[in-house]
Order: structure tokens, then C-alpha cells, then sequence
């Protein structure tokens, strides 16, 4: 398998006026084409930071990531903004466009592609369908569920049809039951469109769920890796350990 | 009529006759005119100097330190000085502009000088309401700055951009009538001539009551617009 994303020895600190916090201490990471990868890990244990680093919201002090073999801490501002059309990202918070509708807050995503009006307006069409909000085309975020919301977080971080989506907590702040619906969204995207998925998530049932290999983070550190089963057979850390006892706890 | 002479309610009253109107009315155009042109250049110059404030500071979209600090330095100044010393000052500048240190247009000037300053807080204050993770998802779009400044955060902020602009035309209003008793005309003259001098007082009443309904009109339809947005975006 061709490996779609790479982080190789990655470090980043922040330093403030009293004090510096090292939050990626070496991070290696390979994540192959065409896979959902899940990185699990306890507040303030890096994850978002580490997501941040891979679409360089946060530069990274030190280290390399590659995107399909393309080294994107070498970018200048232009190049960046080019490639970070292809990459999408799904946040917590949703952060969609007050201001624009959904079909908008879609077409937003597209204003840079090179494309004529009306093939823009079926790429929309085509998002609006893979995510099943069709009929809320014209709706405002205020009017929306919550689940509602991150499918057209989804739905605009795909119009460009990016080969890799970064998903920040996408499923932290929805209910379970949505967080079902989201989480099957994506397994059927990733099937249909091979698309590759990084997930962080601080919920060990959400990597169960979606994922085939996975990470465990810990203070900066990528503290285990390999599959879902390895790790939940045979896990060797205490974080792994403590997190597998939570996901235990809750199933009983 | 001077309340020494008469009841206040008989004074109230004259304050609706046509003789008095007579010389309000066109004082009420000349305040409008002072007012409206005002408005204008602080809305234009406020927007740009709060758009600047916002993108060079240090969580900005560009932060430079020279141009935020220098910019903040010369607003704070203007803004420390009651607008009465405004007015005082910017006498001689309208001279040297305008050719005379009365009239409207100089009006114009110290308004502008006083009010631009205030707006563009205002407007800073309004754009850092915007949700970080908005600008952060637009950046993960690939968006350019200028696009996440007038794409995204000016038109989420719209309501509260209108909301302070509202709050700015108000101040302007209240500025023009204490320019009135510089030299500058309008409600603000009147009142002070024939109310204050003169002992006018059904005259004087009558600049209140048109104060107060200018006033009222201002913040309620700049309450309407904003609501309207909220309600049409259903944030309400």
C-alpha cells in the first residue's frame, strides 16, 4: 500500500512569555492510502496540535510531513493554500459560515477551483446527496441539528475532492446516536471515494468503530501503534491499558 | 417663552407652534446634513482603521506590531479628549482646510475627528467576537486573507458591525449638538442661542423633542436591520 501521509520526527513547542510547553516531543507516523487511521489520546496530550501541524494551522517547529510524497513544512503561502484545498478538515465546533447558507457554505470550499459555474453547482448537488441534505440546501446552519452541521462540515470539506480528511474531535460534541450516523458517513465515504481518513478522537469506541489501525497518544509522544486488535488484545502501555478499561467500563 | 414667565406646560405647549417650528425646521436640516456626511466618513474610515487594528494584531491574520500599536497609540489620543476640546482643536485645522473655522463643514471635521476613532474600536471589538474556528476552517480551505476578511469575517459580524455603527450615529448626533454652540448651526445652535441665551425655553424644548425622536429612529431601525439578520441566519 502507498503510504498517503507521513510525519517524521515531528516537534513543536509553545512558548509564551513565562512559559514554554512542548507539545509534539518526535512524532512518527505513517498513515497508508485509502485507510481510516484513529490517534486516541487524553486532553492535552497533543492530538489537535499534531492535526494542526499536518495542514500547517499550527507550524511545526521542526520535522517533516509528507502528503502524497509532497513535503508540506516546504511550502511557501501560496503553495500551502493550494494544497490545503486538498486536504479537508472536519472540526469539533463544526465552524460552518453563519452568514451563508449550506449550499454557500459549500460552494465556499470551491471559490479556487478551476471549473466552470455550472459544474460547480453539481459538485454541490453531488456533496448535498452523499451526505443526505438535499432538502436543506437553502437552510442556515442556525437551523440545523447538530449532526446536521457536521455533514455540511463534511459535505465542504469534500467539494474539493481532496485525497485526505483530517477530522479534529469531528464526533466529540454530538450525541451517540449521531455520532453512529456520522461515523458510518465517513466509513461509506472512505469506501466509495478512497478516501483517507486521520482521525483524533479522545473516544476509544469511535477508532473501535471506524478504524483498522490506530495510535495512542500521550504527552507529545505517539506512545503505541498497530491495529484495533493488536492494541486491544495485547496493549502495552497504561495509557492504552486505562483507555481499553474505560471502554470496558462503559460497555458492561 | 421663558419658564420664569410662563407655566411649564404652557411653554411645553408653544414648543408645537408653528412659530416656533419655523426656526427649528431648518436647524433640523442643517443638523441632518452635519449628521449624514458624517456618518459616511466614519463609517469608511472607522471599518478601515478597525479592519487594520484587527488584522495586525498579534493573533491577526497579519500581525505587525509597528503599524497596531503606532495606529492604537494615535486612536487612544483622539479618544482621550472630550469632544468640546475636539471641536477646540480641530478649529484651526478647518481654518486652514476649509478656508473657515465655523460652519458645517468644519462641524464636519471634528466629528469626523472624534467619531472615526470611536467607531474603529468599536468595530475591532465587534470583528474579535468572530469564532477563531471559523477563520481556522477557512484557512484549512485554503481561503486568502483578504477572502477570510471580507468573506467570512466581516459578513459574520455584520449584526454586531451594525449594532456599533448604530451606537456611532448616535454619538455623532449628540457631537453635532454641542458643535451648534460652536459655530456649526443646526438643533445644537438653536438650542444654545435661543434656549440657553435667551431664555427661549419653548424653543429650547422643541430641539429635545427633536433630538430624542432622531435618536429613537436611529437606534431602532439599527436594532431592525440587525435583528432581521440574526432572524433571517436563525442565531435568534
Amino acid at each position: 500500500m502507498n503510504e498517503c501521509i507521513q510525519v517524521k520526527g515531528l516537534y513543536k513547542t509553545f512558548r509564551s512569555k513565562n512559559q514554554t510547553l512542548e507539545v509534539l516531543k518526535g512524532i512518527d507516523l505513517t498513515v497508508d492510502q485509502g485507510e481510516i487511521f484513529g490517534i486516541v489520546g487524553f486532553s492535552g496530550a497533543g492530538k489537535s496540535t499534531l492535526v494542526r501541524c499536518i495542514n500547517r494551522l499550527e507550524e511545526p517547529d521542526r520535522g517533516s510531513i509528507l502528503i502524497d510524497g509532497e513535503e508540506i513544512t516546504a511550502l511557501s503561502k501560496d503553495a500551502l493554500n493550494k494544497k490545503r484545498r486538498q486536504i479537508g478538515m472536519i472540526f469539533q465546533q463544526f465552524n460552518l459560515f453563519d452568514s451563508m447558507t449550506v449550499r454557500q457554505n459549500i460552494a465556499y470550499a470551491l471559490k479556487h477551483a478551476d471549473m466552470p459555474e455550472a459544474a460547480k453547482a453539481d459538485r454541490i448537488d453531488e456533496m448535498l446527496s452523499l451526505v443526505s441534505l438535499t432538502e436543506k440546501r437553502d437552510a442556515y446552519p442556525g437551523e440545523l441539528s447538530g449532526g446536521q452541521k457536521q455533514r455540511v462540515g463534511i459535505a465542504r470539506a469534500l467539494a474539493n475532492e481532496p485525497k485526505v480528511l483530517l477530522s479534529d474531535e469531528a464526533t466529540s460534541a454530538l450525541d451517540p446516536m449521531t455520532t453512529i450516523s456520522v461515523l458510518d458517513l465517513l466509513k461509506e465515504i472512505n469506501e466509495k471515494l478512497g478516501l483517507t481518513i486521520l482521525l483524533i478522537t479522545h473516544e476509544l469506541e469511535v477508532i473501535k468503530y471506524t478504524c483498522r489501525r490506530m495510535a495512542v497518544m500521550e504527552a507529545g509522544r505517539l506512545v503505541e501503534q498497530g491495529t484495533v486488535e493488536e492494541i486491544f488484545q495485547n496493549p502495552s502501555c497504561d495509557t492504552a491499558r486505562s483507555f481499553i478499561d474505560v471502554y470496558r467500563k462503559f460497555r458492561e | 417663552m421663558s419658564l420664569y414667565k410662563y407655566s411649564f406646560w404652557e411653554v411645553f405647549k408653544h414648543s408645537f407652534s408653528a412659530e416656533v417650528w419655523e426656526d427649528v425646521l431648518p436647524a433640523i436640516g442643517e443638523t441632518m446634513y452635519m449628521v449624514c456626511i458624517s456618518s459616511v466618513f466614519v463609517l469608511i474610515f472607522g471599518l478601515l482603521l478597525g479592519l487594520i487594528l484587527v488584522m495586525t494584531s498579534k493573533d491577526g491574520l497579519t500581525p505587525c506590531a509597528p503599524v497596531h500599536n503606532v495606529l492604537g497609540a494615535v486612536i487612544n489620543c483622539f479618544r482621550s479628549l472630550p469632544q468640546v476640546i475636539i471641536i477646540i482643536v480641530m478649529l484651526p485645522v478647518a481654518r486652514a482646510l476649509l478656508g473657515k473655522s465655523y460652519g458645517s463643514n468644519a462641524c464636519i471635521l471634528s466629528l469626523i475627528a472624534s467619531c472615526v476613532p470611536l467607531f474603529a474600536r468599536l468595530v475591532e471589538s465587534s470583528l474579535l467576537e468572530i469564532e477563531k474556528g471559523k477563520i481556522e476552517a477557512a484557512k484549512a480551505m485554503g481561503s486568502t486573507n483578504a477572502q477570510i476578511l471580507f468573506q467570512i469575517m466581516v459578513p459574520e459580524t455584520v449584526p454586531s458591525l451594525i449594532r456599533a455603527f448604530t451606537n456611532a450615529v448616535i454619538i455623532v448626533i449628540s457631537m453635532t449638538a454641542l458643535a451648534g454652540s460652536f459655530g456649526a448651526g443646526g438643533i445644537g445652535y438653536i438650542a444654545v442661542t435661543y434656549g440657553y441665551t435667551r431664555y427661549n425655553h419653548d424653543l429650547l424644548f422643541a430641539t429635545i423633542i427633536v433630538l430624542i425622536v432622531i435618536v429613537q429612529a436611529v437606534q431602532l431601525t439599527g436594532n431592525l436591520i440587525s435583528m432581521s439578520i440574526l432572524k433571517k441566519r436563525h442565531l435568534i
